[in-house]
């Protein structure tokens, strides 16, 4: 069974219909990268994966449950998406780390809201406390921030705030994890060190959906790829098929720009 | 000038009294205002339009006309028109009306600060709570707040230096605060008339005490110079 099954979603802003009929699907441990011109939907439709849209029509399944269903408004209630949401991660194009916070903070903050939640957090707060600060320890430390736990965000590089928003994505242990032009914000210097947090993150078969401009990264690092075009998916499959023999013009007509030069 | 030696144990024994009249004013009205704003501030920006009409025509009349009128006529309103009298006479009947109408004149100002404040902080902190499973008031406390109150600080620093002068105000309604204090000598009080002197030293009390405010305002501003 697949663990995200996204079917006829549509999307409206206003009167511009922003995703026509968007459907597919993703098996545990893959990665799929969406790829398309700006403006072609593709965050829009990462932002309906992660309830921070709701889609006009279609539904959304993950692991055989409907999360979200257009015809279901029982699906759309605010105190359920909260829950719903925690199926997802979301890495922003401009990593929107809390400020306030250092990295080692960020990336504790939501498991300790959650944790609170728990029955028996006020007797054991302090093992709760020091297992929340474990883990989040282990996660900068795999994305090679052992050294940077205690900075705030405006002391760190651009690289460096992805890699701890990618730590505070996984820090409540998503199904799927979702990138939104992740290193559209960094200069190409910085680009290399979160691609290859993102590459290991795909040889553990961590499932991503990552929206993308990094063509070479999506050829060699995706088991699916995704061609996106004016709200529709013009073109999906094996990224060997997409990349080396595409069937559609339009497609062909985007990628050479990234493979000529 | 020995005069004003001799008179001056008087004369600034009536302006402590005056002083901590215009200080209880100013507490109470911040105490009431800083809260009474951020409701303000949320009815606002509410999505329900009628809400967020009505409390922009109320921040419109009251940030729109002076707080001297306002003070009037909450103060004379109850008594002249409604023939009840709520705020009953005497000085604690005046400090009410007068701390009545700071807190929600002040309250109006800060609502547009606090709003501006919040509207400050980029959508995607929000988003990126959402995102992490937090409630609105999770995100609200614990991701939106230091930021808007770091946003705040000189706008507020601004408003609150104002409150004290505008504290003198209140003398319009009789209050006994500092100005009316000092001003008794003008008019002759305990043995002393047509002295402008002590009014010198009115002034004094508000810039020793606009003093530290600056200061401490300005460390405030400072300690959340940790993060930007």
């Amino acid at each position: 069974m697949p663990i995200l099954e996204v079917e006829h979603i549509r999307k409206y802003f206003e009167r511009t219909e922003v995703l026509k009929d968007i459907s597919f699907s993703l098996e545990q441990g893959q990665v799929v990268s969406i790829i398309g011109s700006s403006g072609s939907g593709k965050t829009t439709l990462l932002r309906c994966l992660n309830f921070l849209e709701r889609p006009d029509k279609g539904t959304i399944r993950v692991n055989g449950e409907t999360l979200f269903d257009a015809e279901d408004s029982a699906t759309w209630q605010e105190s359920e998406i909260r829950k719903k949401r925690l199926h997802f991660g979301l890495v922003f194009q401009s990593f929107n780390l809390f400020p306030q916070y250092t990295a080692l903070q960020n990336v504790m903050l939501a498991e300790e809201l959650l944790a609170k939640e728990q029955p028996d957090y006020k007797t054991n707060r302090k093992n709760i406390h020091a297992q929340i600060e474990a883990h989040a320890e282990q996660l900068l430390g795999q994305m090679g921030l052992h050294d940077r736990m205690t900075n705030y965000p405006h002391q760190l590089s651009g690289g460096q705030c992805q890699r701890v928003a990618i730590a505070r994505a996984l820090a409540l242990q998503p199904d799927i994890l979702c990138f939104d032009e992740p290193t559209s914000a960094l200069d190409p210097e910085l680009t290399g060190e979160v691609l290859k947090v993102m590459k290991e993150l795909a040889e553990q078969n961590t499932t991503m959906v990552i929206v993308t401009h990094e063509m070479a990264f999506a050829r060699d690092v995706a088991n699916h790829v995704i061609f996106m075009d004016d709200g529709h998916i013009l073109e999906q499959g094996n990224p060997l098929e997409v990349f080396e023999n595409p069937r559609e013009e339009r497609t062909r007509q985007f990628l050479s720009r990234f493979t000529q030069g | 000038m020995e005069q004003i030696l001799e008179q001056l144990p008087i004369v600034l024994k009536a302006l402590n009294i005056g002083f901590l009249q215009t200080l209880k004013l100013f507490f109470v009205t911040l105490i009431g205002a800083f809260p009474l704003g951020l409701v303000i501030a949320f009815g606002s920006m509410s999505r329900f339009k009628p809400l967020s009409y009505f409390t922009k025509i109320i921040v419109w009349i009251i940030r729109g006309t002076p707080l001297m009128i306002q003070l009037l006529i909450i103060y004379y309103f109850p008594g002249l028109v409604l023939h009840n009298p709520v705020w009953g006479g005497g000085e604690t009947g005046r400090f009410v009306a007068a701390s009545v109408s700071f807190i929600l004149n002040y309250a109006c100002y800060f609502s547009e600060i606090y709003r501006g404040g919040i509207q400050g902080v980029p959508v995607g902190q929000e988003e990126a709570g959402l995102v992490l499973g937090m409630t609105r008031g999770q995100i609200f406390l614990k991701i939106t707040l230091l930021q808007m109150i770091k946003r705040i600080v000189p706008p507020m620093s601004n408003e609150i230096i104002t409150l004290v002068k505008d504290t003198s105000l209140a003398r319009i309604i009789a209050l006994q605060e500092i100005i009316w204090a000092g001003q008794a000598f003008m008019k002759g009080s305990q043995g002393i008339s047509g002295a402008i002197w002590p009014l010198f030293f009115t002034a004094v009390y508000y810039l020793i005490c606009n003093g530290m405010l600056t200061v401490l305002l300005g460390r405030l501003e400072k300690k959340l110079d940790y993060f930007k």
